[in-house]
């Protein structure tokens, strides 16, 4: 039959339907209009709820009184204060129950990580007991653990428990010395200051060094030695221009010192615990990721163990763990949001919760709340893209 | 021509093998190593005997009051008390043998899983994730065959933990796949919202989803519909989790050959043939550890919903701490729900590496 | 045993061995591995290790460089015996090179920084002269202009010859190659056998496990066959190949000879 050697080429003949980007197109338009139909139905509905409950739209409110107190604000705030004030003071908290804890848990990740893949047995089965109990906990109860079975039912502030009559601990929480610089003090940071740049300076000079004559200088240990010792130097010689301010107890608890409230001990100790049990899973993976023939080349090369792990091992895994790393830190900032099972003011509890209750703007304020962490993730994925591709190994 | 006598097999010597080569090899091989053996042994002797003493040797076991406990250890007494409350929550307790009863059902239905001649594995895992469910619904609920009717918010305990994670489960593992193989449609609109979709959920914390289902929910639908609080908590828990399962798959799909789709689309078969006979099962398989781990992160995520007053076991736990006469027993009680939980949570990922090392069928990595 | 004889065929080789194994032995856990090696290597010997896999040949060469443990016995580099002494162990190290079945380049450094990182760490030597250096030893393996790639760039072939330049720039007196053309695809296993068939002719003291007959029959100045962590036979390649003597040797070869 001729027909059979005519190929189809012209469309025409075809029906529209059987054609691949007709069908994709036509899916692509019916699936928008699908979903703006359904928009369109929560918004009328939405709307139509509001003026039913005689809510006003808009973002209006957020410059009214808030007319309550909250437990703890790293800026000035009192009842008088605006609701866009709470979302400031709800942030500040989130922000600075995340960086305490990721600094924590950080650093307690990495030592059980490698803990994980020490040769001593001992060692080893101790910090898999730590990773597999935490991380198979889940973490609201361990918040839950530290505040109501730990924290709260320590002793009155009567009967703290106390560390050199200047640290204590009570069940209003720990209260620790503050340090209040006196004047002077300003010639100890300019001590620091001048240490660092001359530690980076050295840094760099040791490294052309290097490059030139193949001598080798202790730039980092020296570097260490100039950061601590020569703020510690001037602060001793220009006479201690720094006091202490020792908590005191009065009346029912103690005034002065730095006051670290027990909702915000337990959510940091819970979350650096727990995140720092993925961590070490990090950790472990990305050492482990590097092959065992890398050591064992560097060390056929001469390499002491040291080096070997300096110049080798840690590049290739920090490719591994950085990655992996920064996405806990992202859960650790988006798991702080559950301060609001005990009271901690972080932006969740005191402006989804409080702010919210009063106001019942739950669009706006929900919005507003899901919009930081939406930034958040957005800044830090966006940096893990740009990270990979710097550090992704060259192949073919 | 000579024949070589073998040199005989000796024993090593008995520094490296035996009971003192291993210690040597493994707690005592250089001064540095043997210094953090004893700082790591003398901190097990600081924590584990009081810990034993405290929670098994002096604890108290039986009793009905907190009079019981006066010997200074544990009191289990508080847990054993209510332990009903913990595993129930509010239903009535003259109906808890319908949660029983789905119990023992649901571990009959997943006896043949683990038989290895059995063979419709695949029919009996979709009808217990799909239809069983059905089942379980109507007999927690009633209100059908003369079963008495419960509201769902006297469901609670144990039981709403496993009911909110297993359809959690059984909702995210779907729409997981379908969200990811949208994120690698070739369609850009289709591929637009998924991106948007998935990043979205991933986005937020939860308890901001929880929030909105519980006060945005209502405000979506028309005046006067009602919307049970336990389904809109399901719905947000489903969707938070199915964006984190669509990138677990996605991980997978990218780590199939391309070769295996060219070779799907050469034997003829259309895209959703292709993709569910061909694809997806190697893909499937290939993320299992990635699956399970999404589930044991829905499970641990299920306690959030105490933040909006549903009655899981954490919350009827926290309930029970408050109770004036059980004051004080908050480390016991959470300590329990922390057993539950870490039971359920290390058995799924060690089922997962069991899976994991079954299904291994030789996959290049 | 059979003769531990040595056949020197380099009559210029000064007296004294440069490496030196007196009944060694080595166990993983209750296996014996390693079963009173006794071994002499002179300097410039081209020596080619052979046998079964399992057979301990790999472990043996691994001890001389200290990447194994020897649990028994004596060995002795270039008047160094190998103890649990650092000292020793890094002084043995910067003598002896080692190339390796897959290779192990450091894939996050260039080629180029493959092959200084050593002589710039452990010899201390300024980036100027170790590069200098490197670049010579590139030429020598006939891949200069790949110098400023990663090793994931290279073909099988280049990173074996690019790791044998990363080993020649520590300057070794030995060279102990580990399979180093098991790996490698059939094309490109020539390309790195001229390359050590051009060491072997500069003089190199060479240990080379291997299963590349021809290899052996042109350059090795003496063939050891090992079974079951033993010695069980060495000669000169001619006498080797055409007049085995022991039962092991004949099957041996008869079962990789026959294609």
């Amino acid at each position: 039959m001729a027909a059979e050697h005519t190929p189809q080429s012209s469309t025409s003949k075809v029906p529209l339907w059987r054609l691949p980007a007709f069908r994709a197109i036509l899916f692509q338009v019916l699936l928008v209009l699908g979903i703006l139909a359904f928009g369109n139905f929560l918004l009328s509905n939405t709307l139509q709820n509001m003026e039913q409950r005689g809510i006003t739209t808009g973002f209006g409110f957020l410059d009214n009184a808030a007319g309550f107190g909250i437990l703890q604000s790293l800026i000035p705030f009192d009842e008088t204060d605006s609701y866009g004030r709470t979302f400031i003071v709800g942030l500040l908290n989130t922000l600075l129950v995340a960086a305490l804890g990721i600094l924590f848990a950080t650093f307690l990740g990495f030592f059980i990580g490698v803990a994980r893949l020490s040769k001593n047995w001992l060692v080893a089965r101790l910090a898999t007991v730590y990773i597999e109990t935490f991380r198979n906990i889940p973490l609201l109860l361990q918040i839950m653990f530290w505040y109501f079975a730990v924290l709260r039912p320590l002793p009155r502030p009567r009967q703290s428990l106390s560390v050199g009559d200047s640290i204590f601990l009570n069940n209003r929480g720990l209260f620790i010395p503050r340090p209040v610089a006196e004047d002077g003090f300003g010639l100890v940071l300019a001590a620091l200051l001048l240490a660092v740049i001359g530690s980076i300076l050295l840094v760099r000079w040791a490294h052309r060094r290097q490059e030139a004559t193949g001598q080798q200088f202790p730039g980092g240990l020296v570097s260490l030695a100039a950061i601590i010792g020569l703020p510690l130097a001037t602060y001793w010689l220009s006479g201690s221009p720094l006091h202490w301010d020792y908590p005191v107890l009065g009346g029912f608890n103690f005034s002065g010192g730095l006051e670290v409230i027990p909702e915000l001990a337990a959510l940091v100790l819970a979350l650096s615990i727990y995140t720092a049990a993925f961590i070490a899973e990090a950790v472990r993976s990305g050492i482990q990721a590097v092959s065992h023939g890398q050591t064992e080349a560097a060390y056929a090369l001469g390499l002491r163990p040291r080096l070997t792990l300096k110049l080798v091992i840690i590049p290739q895994a920090m490719r591994v763990i950085i990655p992996q790393l920064t996405s806990q830190y992202l859960n650790l900032t988006k798991n702080s949001s559950l301060a609001t099972a005990i009271g901690y003011p972080d932006l969740v509890n005191v402006f989804a919760g409080t702010t919210l209750n009063q106001t019942g703007q739950a669009v706006e304020v929900i919005a507003m709340t899901m919009g930081v962490y939406l930034f958040i993730s957005l800044v830090i994925s966006t940096f893990m893209n740009w990270y990979n591709k710097r550090k992704q190994l060259i192949e073919r | 021509m000579t024949t070589h006598t073998p040199h005989p097999d000796l024993p090593p010597p008995s520094t490296s093998v035996g009971v003192i080569g291993w210690l040597r090899a493994n707690l005592f091989s250089s001064w540095a190593n043997s210094l953090l053996t004893l700082a790591a042994a003398y901190l097990l002797y600081l924590t584990i005997p009081p810990l034993i003493d405290w929670s098994l040797i002096k604890a108290d076991w039986v009793g009905e009051t907190r009079d019981a406990c006066d010997s200074g250890g544990a009191c289990w007494v508080f847990v054993s008390v209510r332990l009903n409350q913990f595993m129930y929550g509010l239903y009535p307790e003259s109906e808890y043998w319908r949660i029983n009863l789905a119990a023992v059902l649901l571990v009959l239905l997943m006896i043949p899983l683990f038989i290895k001649r059995f063979r419709a594995k695949l029919w009996l895992g979709l009808f217990i994730l799909f239809g069983y469910p059905v089942i379980a619904f109507y007999l927690f609920s009633g209100g059908v065959f003369g079963l008495e009717y419960v509201e769902t918010s006297r469901w609670g305990g144990l039981t709403l933990t496993l009911v909110l994670s297993s359809v959690g489960m059984a909702a995210s593992l779907p729409l997981g796949i379908l969200l990811a193989l949208g994120r690698r449609s070739t369609m850009p609109i289709v591929k637009a919202l998924s991106v948007v979709f998935i990043e979205f959920w991933r986005g937020v914390p939860l308890i901001t989803v929880l929030f909105m289902s519980s006060v945005m929910l209502p405000l979506f639908l028309p005046e006067g519909t009602h919307f049970d609080k336990l389904l809109r908590a399901m719905i947000g828990i489903a969707l938070f989790q199915s964006a984190y399962m669509a990138e677990v798959v996605r991980g997978g799909l990218q780590a199939i050959p391309k070769g295996q789709y060219e070779a799907a689309q050469a034997l003829g078969l259309s895209y959703w043939k292709s993709m569910s006979l061909i694809i997806l099962p190697q893909a499937l398989k290939l993320v299992i550890p990635g699956i399970v781990n999404t589930f044991i992160a829905l499970f641990k995520d299920t306690t959030l919903v105490l933040i909006i007053g549903l009655f899981d076991m954490l919350a009827m736990i926290q309930a029970a701490l408050a109770d004036p006469n059980w004051l004080g027993y908050a480390i016991e009680g959470l300590l329990f729900a922390a057993f539950v939980y870490w039971i359920f949570c290390f058995g799924m990922s060690r089922y997962s590496l069991a899976l994991e090392r079954k299904l291994n069928t030789g996959h290049a990595r | 045993m059979t003769d531990s004889s040595n056949s020197r065929s380099d009559p210029a080789a000064p007296a004294g061995p440069m490496v030196e194994m007196r009944h060694v032995h080595k166990w993983y856990g209750q296996f014996h591995v390693l079963k009173d090696i006794n071994l002499n290597v002179d300097k410039g010997e081209r020596i080619v290790i052979c046998g079964p896999s399992g057979s301990g040949k790999s472990t043996m060469i691994r001890c001389i460089n200290r990447l194994e443990e020897h649990q028994d016995g004596q060995i002795i580099v270039d008047g160094t015996e190998l103890t649990d002494d650092v000292k020793h162990i890094d002084q043995i190290r910067r003598e002896v090179g080692m190339v390796f079945q897959h290779f192990n380049l450091f894939p996050h450094l260039t080629v180029l920084e493959n092959c200084c990182l050593a002589p710039i760490w452990v010899r201390k030597e300024p980036r100027r002269n170790a590069e200098q250096a490197a670049m010579k030893y590139l030429e020598k393996v006939k891949i200069p202009e790949q110098a400023k790639k990663y090793p994931g760039q290279l073909s099988g072939g280049q990173q074996q010859r690019v790791a044998i330049a990363r080993s020649l720039c520590m300057n070794p007196s030995i060279m102990l190659f580990d399979e180093p053309t098991s790996a490698l695809d059939p094309e490109m296993i020539k390309e790195v056998l001229d390359t050590m068939i051009e060491l072997a002719e500069s003089g190199m003291t060479m240990l080379c496990v291997t299963h590349e007959m021809g290899f052996a029959k042109t350059v090795a100045n003496r063939v050891i066959f090992m079974d079951g962590g033993e010695i069980i036979e060495q000669n000169e390649p001619e006498e080797f190949f055409n007049n085995p003597q022991s039962d092991r040797t004949k099957l041996f070869l008869s079962q990789i000879l026959a294609h």
